[in-house]
């Protein structure tokens, strides 16, 4: 577990293996949503991908340096939260006075993703998995960039899709859920190939 | 460790960490999103020193300029369109479902999404210079017909409301047992325009109708409600053409309130007035016509009934209200058209009125859905 490789496999098996998005089903909510458009997808995946890499780095110094030494480290939940919520605030507010162009492609997402299951997930998974700074921030990019590739493949899917005879009951999220499932199914084919 | 002392530990250690972040949030409000004081032009003609860093359409109503929004500002209405002429950057996400290709070549904003950070210079109608809000009492309830009913609103003592007979004015819904929150609802002044200190709406009850249930069940006489307008370009154009009104139940609304005008101002063009209902039950303000027609020099008020009751004794016209249209009218040549009534019968009438040679630039309506 402690080879010179192993920032580099954690990046890897979040990307892949143990995709945030389709192995875990976190952060359907906004991947169901906003999949309808690609442009609007890779808005979204890229911040996504930033704020997960960001935050993760955070609150793994949060973490080592302030919960656990006062061992209030049951408390990491709603401190993840709070963190989160301020760091991706902040980020909007200097996106926004910076560039525009920026602000447009990636800072009007911001706000949605401040709620995001999975940027949470993220943070607890390097928790529990025990992770050390470097592989954190390998994990948090990983999965960032897992879930980018899952919300991408989605709105490539639903474009199709809209040429499709979609059954009534079944258009919109339905068929959204049924299409990932499968899509869960192929990637569950990367299984085994790192063991985390 | 004490249990008290894990407590005060925790406690003081949460406290610290989001007093620390809610510093850091004044800090960066403070400075990061300070954008200072910033200059709005409007049709380059009114200019608006205003604080930057809010929304355009927040900034501008705050300032007494009311862009029509049904939302509030959420960007799920597409409603509070401006002309950006200057200052703008490019299309937000949030805005291009709302934007049409057209609108996008004459860079038609959204104002709701727009935040101002610099100087901006827009165009937006003339009339909106005239939108204001305004707080009025319901001086009378009146039932017109078993669903039609009359709201008269009182406006203060100082207020004055200047319209054109035709234009309309947004109802604010308080929150009440059908909406979480206020909702906004478009309804036509009925009353004539030299009544500035009153206006009249006629509100049919539309089965669970968020604005219509408030209306029938629960507004009483001497309530205080908001109103904001007056809006629109429904209102008599300045020709010497023959004149055709045609509406179907609330329509009838806008139509009184221009034949009101038209009286008001001695109008003599030929006007002919189609009004369509089921049956004699749906039939209101049946004096209040046989008086304008006294008044009006060339009026002629022509109601229709679709399916008249047996008992209903009726000598009128009968039939869909189209069919009356094409039976009355001779040639199109010289007349312009008006009309207000679901969007079914408008588009129906106005194939009639086409074919029957009326230019269909000078058809003008008004749709509720």
């Amino acid at each position: 577990m402690n080879s010179a490789f192993f920032p580099l496999a954690v990046f890897f098996a979040a990307v892949f293996i143990n995709n945030i998005l389709l192995a875990n089903y976190l952060g359907m909510c906004s991947f169901l949503s906003v999949s309808r458009e690609l442009k609007t997808s890779v808005g979204l995946g890229a911040a996504v991908t930033f704020v997960m890499a960001t935050t993760s780095l955070l609150n793994w110094l949060v973490y080592h340096y302030i919960l656990l030494p006062l061992g209030l480290d049951y408390l990491r939940f709603i401190v993840f939260i709070v963190v989160i919520a301020a760091f991706v605030q902040l980020v909007e507010m200097i996106i926004e006075r910076v560039s525009e162009t920026l602000y447009a492609a990636l800072g009007i997402f911001l706000p949605l993703i401040t709620v995001n299951c999975a940027i949470l997930g993220v943070c607890l998974f390097m928790v529990i998995r025990e992770y050390d700074l470097l592989s954190s921030f390998t994990f948090g990019l990983g999965s960032g960039i897992g879930w980018f590739l899952a919300i991408l493949a989605m709105a490539g899917i639903r474009l199709k899709l809209a040429r499709a005879r979609v059954p009534r009951g079944l258009e919109g999220a339905g068929i959204t859920l049924i299409i990932t499932g499968m899509m869960a199914l192929a990637f569950m084919g990367f299984t085994g190939m790192i063991r985390l | 460790m004490f249990p008290i002392t894990t407590l005060l530990i925790s406690v003081g250690a949460i406290s610290g960490l989001v007093a620390f972040l809610a510093i850091l949030m004044v800090i960066a409000d403070a400075t990061i999103g300070n954008y200072g004081e910033v200059k709005i032009t409007i049709n380059e003609q009114k200019e608006l020193i205003v604080q930057g860093g809010r929304p355009l359409l927040s900034t501008l109503m705050s300032e007494g300029i009311f862009i029509p929004s049904a939302c509030g500002g959420r960007g799920s209405c597409g409603l509070c369109k401006v002309r950006g002429i200057r200052g703008f950057g490019q299309y937000l996400p949030t805005e291009l479902p709302w934007i049409s290709p057209e609108e996008r070549g004459q860079n038609i904003r959204l104002s709701c999404q727009i935040k101002v950070k610099n100087d901006l210079q827009i165009s937006i109608p003339e009339e909106l210079f005239n939108v204001r809000e305004y707080r009025v009492q319901v001086s009378r309830l009146r039932d017109l017909t078993h669903d039609i009913k009359e709201v008269t609103l009182k406006l203060a003592d100082a207020d004055k409301m200047s319209f054109k007979a035709g234009q309309f004015i947004q109802f604010e819904v308080p929150a009440y047992e059908f909406t979480d929150e206020p909702v906004y609802r478009a309804y036509s002044i009925a009353s004539a325009p030299v009544n500035n200190g009153e206006v009249e709406l006629e509100i049919r009850l539309v089965p669970n109708g968020i604005c219509t249930t408030y209306v029938h069940r629960h507004l009483k006489e001497g309530d205080q409600v908001v109103i904001n307008g007056p809006y629109g370009d429904f209102f008599l154009r300045d020709t010497d053409r023959d004149i055709v009104f045609i509406a179907g139940g609330s329509g009838m609304a806008p139509i009184k309130s221009i034949l009101l005008d038209m009286a008001e101002r001695g109008v003599a063009r030929k006007v002919t007035y189609f009004f369509g209902a089921k049956a004699r039950a749906d039939l209101f303000l049946m004096a209040e016509m046989k008086a304008l027609e006294g008044k009006l020099v060339n009026f002629s008020f022509v109601p229709s009934l679709s399916v008249p009751e047996e008992d209903d004794n009726w000598e009128g016209e009968t039939g869909m209200i189209t069919d009356t249209v094409a039976k009355h009218l001779s040639s199109g040549d010289n007349v312009e058209a008006y009309l207000c009534g679901s969007p079914g019968m408008i588009d129906a009438c106005v194939k009639v009125l086409t074919a029957g040679g009326v230019p269909e630039e000078l058809i003008y309506y008004d749709k509720f859905a």
